[in-house]
């Protein structure tokens, strides 16, 4: 009984419940580590990036001008100019691409979810060990280089290449067809690359799915079909956001697969990018075109944030 | 509110006891199973089960874990086909009918609540797919929800809910296509104590109420017995004993049924002679040499060896030699007690070292203890009370 008396004498401190001090602060450390790293790899280098875009291009080293100029001569301090945004709205070449960018991401997403949602919905329903298997080789390629698998890609896509030597002999075309240096060789070698993205994120929204919601929805009268589109579509929309995601933010930028497979006027954003840098030159308009990238990748993903915050 | 749930349920045990189609040999069954069997590779879960269900009845299905009773209950919704034998339901077979097209609604011992849809969504779903009307449905859900008293919650997601709330959603979505028959697996498995007794009478009411068929699966002998007109024991795959709760409560066809029904002291006996005119065996006990007597249908013959069983309840304990006739006496000594207020087990060691538990009602108001450990006392039963099982 004497425990349950309040003791009014002593008022407990507000910080009886705290961590100690060494705790906490290995607790801030901790938090601060993935902050750090994001400013030192990711903010710092847009920063330069996006400063650059300010430029003017010069023939010098580097090949840009100072945004800053503190010496007396100067007219003024900060030297920035939009010349390089107004040059990128005025020129088509770069509207083109961009546009070319996103319409070659989001088909190859597309491709990428329809193929990929039968082949996880196929491993989340497989026998564990059946499971592990397929999952193993949905992982494989990525043991070997992506510049490489992309190269056997050529190999098999070329005038001289596999595909068309079989088709030959067979005898269903007369002359080699052309397959390599054209945007489906890019769909392709993008769905290729990037399917274990969307698979991945699908298998794990699939399988920890209640196969028991399955039963109720045929219980109450609804054909597999619609069990399909009610109950297994809706529950695995985050799977098919963040692998379309995934999926499409590293498409969209892909320099490799269109500069290798793709035809001369396959012409995607990481290419022009590409040229502007070392073919012209211009690391300003360079810059102004990696910042809008940068806009164009941002928007979806918080958009994504967006919706996810909804369903919570 | 208790009382007058006990009033209602006082009235339906009454109409229980009115209707037993299953002694009359005229009734049609509602639900026929003849000879199921489920076959999982090399194990049979169901093995060749023959029942038959009757309408309007609340028929439950025993067993532990692994007993084959998910997976009856699975191939009456149609999720599993029989490897062999036939489901007939209202005069029709289901062998080729897919689980979308029975007159049968499930509730999931999950519950199986689609997270995605909103109460009113979840119930209406069935209706939905069933293409009825627009008015139809929105009449029928209102009326579905005020049933379960969900009206308020309609707008709500599943994550909003608590859990006795989520089993309402469940049994109204399932109730809401006035099905014939309704499975509920495990209903009330997932609720804390006191809210399973309250639901277990809402569930007998609704039942009750809307005549439908319910055929319940649990591992839980006292929902078993609290609920059912009628208990099919499962073990293996195959029914121990079906009958109604008292019968398989108080006449055990065998051991295993009278160890899952609560307690139950067996002791071991050699029959000295038989009564086939009152079917009526003397046995005696082993080591003791007591002799007791019971009533069998069984038929035995002096030497054989039996099992006589005695539930704690019927005997009673006593610090006063007991007079009477009939009865089964013995001594023992306290060894251990449990004071559960209403009542108090007693574990006592006979003279001939066994221990026999008993459970006596506290009738006495007293602070003390009535009997206190090692204290030395008679007990005894009424022969009435001896139930002879042959193993």
């Amino acid at each position: 009984m004497s425990n349950s008396q309040p003791n009014f004498a002593v008022k407990p401190k507000a910080t009886d419940y705290s961590l100690p001090f060494r705790d906490k602060l290995w607790r801030q450390f901790v938090i601060g580590l993935p902050y750090f790293w994001l400013l030192l790899f990711f903010l710092a280098p847009f920063g330069i990036v996006l400063k650059i875009s300010f430029a003017e291009p010069i023939v010098a080293l580097p090949p840009f001008t100072q945004l800053f100029d503190f010496s007396d001569s100067a007219s003024r301090w900060v030297l920035a100019t939009w010349d390089n945004y107004r040059f990128l709205s005025e020129d088509n070449l770069y509207w083109i691409s961009y546009f070319k960018s996103i319409k070659i991401a989001a088909i190859s997403t597309l491709i990428c979810l329809l193929v990929g949602y039968p082949m996880a919905y196929g491993i989340a329903r497989a026998s564990p060990t059946t499971r592990n298997i397929l999952l193993m080789l949905v992982i494989l390629p990525f043991w070997t280089s992506f510049l490489l698998r992309v190269y056997a890609w050529m190999g098999l896509l070329g005038k001289n290449g596999l595909l068309n030597s079989l088709l030959m002999n067979m005898g269903l075309i007369e002359s080699p067809l052309q397959m390599l240096y054209t945007d489906m060789a890019v769909y392709l070698g993008i769905v290729y690359t990037y399917i274990p993205f969307m698979i991945l994120p699908l298998y794990a929204t699939l399988e920890k799915m209640d196969t028991s919601l399955h039963d109720a929805a045929a219980d109450l009268g609804a054909k597999p079909w619609q069990i399909f589109i009610d109950v297994t579509l809706p529950l695995s929309m985050p799977g098919i956001i963040a692998g379309s995601l995934l999926v499409f933010i590293p498409a969209i930028g892909e320099y490799v697969i269109p500069a290798l497979l793709g035809g001369l006027d396959s012409l995607m954003i990481g290419r022009t990018l590409y040229d502007e840098f070392f073919v012209n030159r211009d690391w300003p308009l360079a810059s102004a075109v990696a910042t809008i990238l940068l806009f164009i990748v941002v928007i979806p993903i918080m958009l994504f944030q967006r919706s996810h915050q909804e369903q919570e | 509110m208790n009382i007058e749930n006990e009033a209602k349920t006082s009235h339906l045990a009454k109409s229980y006891v009115a209707e037993t189609p299953w002694l009359d040999p005229d009734a049609v069954p509602f639900i026929q199973i003849k000879g199921l069997s489920k076959q999982f590779d090399d194990f049979s879960a169901v093995d060749c089960v023959d029942l038959d269900i009757y309408k309007r009845e609340l028929f439950t299905i025993l067993g532990g874990s692994g007993c084959g009773k998910s997976t009856l209950l699975r191939m009456l919704a149609g999720f599993e086909t029989p490897s062999n034998g036939q489901i007939i339901i209202d005069g029709v077979d289901m062998s080729n009918i897919p689980a979308y097209d029975r007159p049968v609604n499930m509730m999931f011992q999950s519950y199986a609540v689609f997270p995605h849809m909103t109460v009113e969504q979840n119930i209406s779903y069935g209706l939905k797919k069933d293409k009825l009307h627009k008015n139809d449905i929105i009449s029928r859900v209102s009326e579905m929800l005020e049933l379960v008293q969900l009206s308020e919650l309609a707008k709500r997601k599943p994550h909003q809910l608590s859990g006795g709330q989520r089993q309402r959603v469940a049994l109204a979505r399932a109730l809401i296509k006035q099905p014939k028959v309704l499975l509920l697996d495990e209903p009330l498995a997932a609720l804390d104590k006191k809210l399973r007794e309250q639901t277990q009478f809402e569930l007998m009411n609704l039942q009750y109420e809307l005549g439908i068929t319910f055929v319940v699966v649990t591992h839980d002998q006292e929902e078993a017995m609290t609920l059912s007109s009628r208990v099919a024991v499962m073990d293996a795959g195959k029914f121990i004993q079906v009958g109604t709760p008292t019968q398989v409560y108080e006449s055990p066809s065998n051991r295993f049924v009278a160890d899952f029904f609560g307690t139950i002291n067996f002791f071991k006996a050699t029959v000295i002679s038989t009564n086939n005119q009152s079917s009526t065996i003397t046995a005696e006990l082993e080591k003791t040499g007591t002799q007791v007597q019971g009533k069998t249908d069984d038929s035995f013959s002096p030497g054989d060896e039996v099992t006589i069983a005695v539930r704690p309840e019927k005997i009673s304990v006593s610090q006063q030699s007991p007079e009477g006739d009939h009865l089964t006496i013995t001594k023992g000594i306290v060894e251990d007690l449990a004071y559960y207020g209403n009542r108090s087990i007693y574990r006592v060691r006979s003279h001939s070292g066994r221990i026999i538990q008993v459970s006596a009602q506290n009738y006495q108001r007293s602070e003390q203890l009535v009997l206190e450990w090692d204290d030395e006392v008679y007990l005894s039963w009424d022969s009435s009370c001896n139930v002879v099982l042959s193993e």
